[in-house]
């Protein structure tokens, strides 16, 4: 394999590669074609708003000087806990050695990528002046590092998705030639990725965190929450795929990676009900004043009840969620088992999303109540930084899949070796994890 | 798939599927196009305030004029004013005879070319219970004669705080503490993130969520590229002190609309000035002195 190592055979390879991905990327199946045609009609719809957003203002959204972040913020913060999600599957695979886990890990890898693309996306569309963004280039504009949160959020947001492009596409290119990864070109990033990732959430959460003004958020239990939900949301959010993967694709999703993938998620979603709990009672046994906004979240406050309904569904989602997974007999069920996955994702996303940064601004500074409710240009937005996400995700698994299956090869590419399917791994935790 | 018999075929269908995409995405963004309303390629690639040189600002000032004169139709002066050596400004407001007539946040409206539509100023006054300090019991949207029985009145602006949370967190430092204690906004570096609205404890700062509308005879033309001039689309705005009227000796506009006299503004370096006197005599407070902000704007009660 030796002679292929030069910089002048990946300069001959690496073309035809990128091709070839683009080649496998753009063919599928009807089903694949009319998934990809709705997600870039959403996508388009969403893109148009935001162009309108921009030229008209942002008066287009429910946006007030009272409260001055709303769904894309809410977003953007779901979006960072779901690529931070993904290194649950990172932690299993490379530090336990699971070898079920080691077999599906690029999934997690890839989430990480796409809800990174939607994480910058919901910053962006956020932006009043976007034809700005390059006032926070680093050597250009005026990079405010390292005492502006915002920036070091920039930082570890790229970084983490640079980590990641660099981890897939090395896996995806050598797989593509039929060589066995050199590990010396992809375990140290992997080590990086996994502390990254919680620098991500922990970053994400400083941001408000350190916002003395706003009590709602100036607490320190914000951020090990944003990683308990995070830990709830990435892992559900596998498992869904990596179903849909079983079944539309000819990968080999190894029963033992599920399995884990739903004992991780049984202490994630407890501890982060434990976390709620904690935050609730500190809240209303204590009063006054710093329990205004959780007032307002839970009960409503001066006759507004805007969130009160959202809230009580997240936690009826997340509690049904966490007895499905808690009960054998429940999670043995697969259409129930689904079930609580979707319902926990939704959960955490009422929650950590619009419940998490509209209290923050309601009650205001001065203790004004204005109300916030997006508005359709807002939702078309949303939607469309979701179907961009999801269009991301789906080339890119599409891609990474047909690498690993042996389906996108090199002409010259030496048959395929099941000893070089993955790196032995000694005493591996298979036999523990059920 | 790879197996399809007439690759050729299904190449040009894949062209044609991306051709067709490619229009409905410049369909989709072309209300972009309108943006030239508001920027050009010289506001583009401007630079920092603080970092443009005395011509390339001389030039900046001619054309925000130029640009005044174009989308609103008035001429107007856009003058650098900056601050002056061993100045500190520093604002108390006594609530004893604060009567809520709320003619200082007109005064701001006027004086700062505020938009016109969502009646923008920089003050907004609260109505509290007597023997409350309490804001939650407070209200801002009073609508009787005033000063009604058992309230007293707070207007509340900007505190120019010595530890100001919100210009910590501006990612692109579009926002800074002046020398004089004025925190100020380069409004042609602002990206809009809105993270400073956030950030700040009084409710302060505003954003522009459309372009201001002003009609051209109610412009104040006395202008100044940090304070009172129009901004644009997209950027956050805040009080300035009036800064073109401060640095120059002047008064702010709120202080000299004020019918009861319960303003009170100078340098308080200055040991011979009326701020320096209140300071040094009166039972004054700050808001949420807990927060560490050091607001340089002061409160107290006259008895």
């Amino acid at each position: 394999m030796g002679d292929r190592n030069g910089a002048a055979g990946h300069r001959l390879t690496y073309p035809g590669f990128l091709l070839r991905v683009l080649d496998r990327a753009t063919d599928g199946t009807w089903r694949f074609y009319t998934w990809m045609f709705v997600l870039t009609a959403i996508a388009l719809v969403g893109m148009n708003a935001w162009a309108q957003q921009v030229a008209r203002g942002m008066a287009l959204t429910g946006m007030s000087d009272h409260v001055s972040w709303g769904l894309y913020i809410a977003n953007f913060t779901f979006a960072v806990g779901l690529a931070a999600g993904g290194v649950m599957m990172v932690i299993p695979a490379y530090l336990f050695h699971d070898r079920d886990m080691h077999d599906v890990v690029i999934v997690g890898e890839l989430l990480a990528i796409a809800a990174i693309v939607m994480a910058l996306g919901f910053v962006v569309v956020d932006l009043g002046r976007p034809d700005r963004a390059w006032h926070l280039v680093p050597g250009i504009g005026k990079f405010h590092w390292p005492i502006s949160m915002l920036t070091w959020d920039v930082v570890v947001l790229n970084g983490y998705f640079a980590l990641n492009l660099h981890v897939v596409g090395y896996l995806i290119y050598t797989r593509y030639l039929g060589r066995r990864p050199d590990p010396r070109w992809y375990l140290p990033f992997v080590f990086v990725s996994i502390v990254w990732a919680f620098s991500i959430h922990t970053v994400t959460a400083f941001l408000y965190a350190g916002l003395g003004g706003r009590p709602f958020w100036n607490n320190a239990l914000l951020a090990p929450r944003f990683l308990a939900s995070a830990f709830v949301t990435g892992p559900a959010f596998i498992v869904l795929t990596l179903q849909l993967v079983q079944r539309f694709t000819r990968f080999r999703v190894p029963a033992g990676a599920i399995d884990l993938l739903v004992s991780i998620l049984r202490i994630a979603s407890l501890v982060n009900l434990f976390m709620l709990a904690a935050e609730l009672f500190t809240d209303f046994y204590t009063g006054g004043h710093h329990a205004a906004a959780a007032r307002y979240l839970w009960f409503g406050l001066h006759g507004h009840r805007e969130l009160v309904p959202w809230i009580w569904s997240a936690l009826a989602l997340n509690v049904g969620a966490a007895v499905v997974f808690l009960t054998p007999a429940l999670r043995a069920h697969r259409a129930v088992l689904n079930g609580a996955l979707v319902a926990t994702f939704a959960g955490v996303w009422i929650e950590k999303g619009m419940g998490l940064i509209i209290p923050g601004f309601i009650p205001s500074t001065l203790h004004e109540l204005v109300p916030y409710t997006p508005t359709l240009a807002e939702w078309k937005v949303t939607a469309g930084v979701w179907a961009l996400g999801l269009m991301v995700f789906t080339v890119a698994l599409k891609v990474a899949l047909q690498a690993m299956t042996g389906e996108m090869r090199a002409p010259d590419a030496p048959p395929l070796d099941e000893a070089e399917e993955a790196p032995s791994h000694e005493g591996s935790s298979h036999a523990e994890v059920r | 798939m790879s197996d399809d018999p007439r690759p050729t075929r299904r190449v040009a269908l894949k062209v044609l599927g991306a051709s067709l995409g490619a229009g409905a995405f410049a369909r989709a963004l072309a209300p972009l196009q309108q943006i030239e309303k508001y920027t050009s390629p010289a506001e583009f690639l401007q630079k920092h305030y603080r970092e443009l040189s005395r011509d390339e600002l001389h030039a900046v000032l001619r054309r925000l004029e130029g640009e005044t004169k174009n989308r609103y139709g008035r001429e107007v002066t856009i003058r650098d004013i900056r601050p002056t050596e061993g100045v500190q400004f520093a604002y108390a407001l006594n609530l004893s005879v604060c009567i809520g007539c709320r003619r200082c946040v007109e005064a701001c409206h006027v004086e700062n070319n505020h938009d016109r539509a969502s009646h923008q100023s920089y003050i907004r006054v609260l109505e509290m219970e007597q023997g409350s300090l309490d804001m939650e019991r407070g209200r801002t949207d009073y609508d009787h004669a005033v000063p009604a029985p058992g309230h007293f009145y707070m207007p509340v602006q900007c505190q120019q705080c010595q530890n100001p949370p919100c210009t910590k967190v501006c990612p692109v430092e579009a926002t800074w503490q002046e020398a004089d204690g004025i925190v100020v906004v380069d409004y042609n570096w602002c990206i809009g993130c809105r993270y400073c609205e956030a950030a700040c404890p009084y409710h302060a700062r505003r954003f522009n969520w459309r372009a201001p509308e002003i009609p051209a005879d109610e412009i104040n033309p006395q202008q100044s590229y940090l304070s009172n001039r129009i901004r644009p689309q997209g950027v956050v705005e805040k009080c300035t002190f009036c800064l073109h009227r401060t640095r120059e000796g002047r008064l702010p506009a709120c202080l000299e609309a004020c019918p009861t006299g319960a303003r009170v503004f100078g340098n308080v370096a200055d040991p011979d000035s009326e701020i320096r006197w209140v300071l040094e005599h009166k039972r004054i407070f700050v808001l949420k002195e807990e927060l560490g902000t050091m607001p340089r704007f002061f409160y107290f009660f006259d008895v």
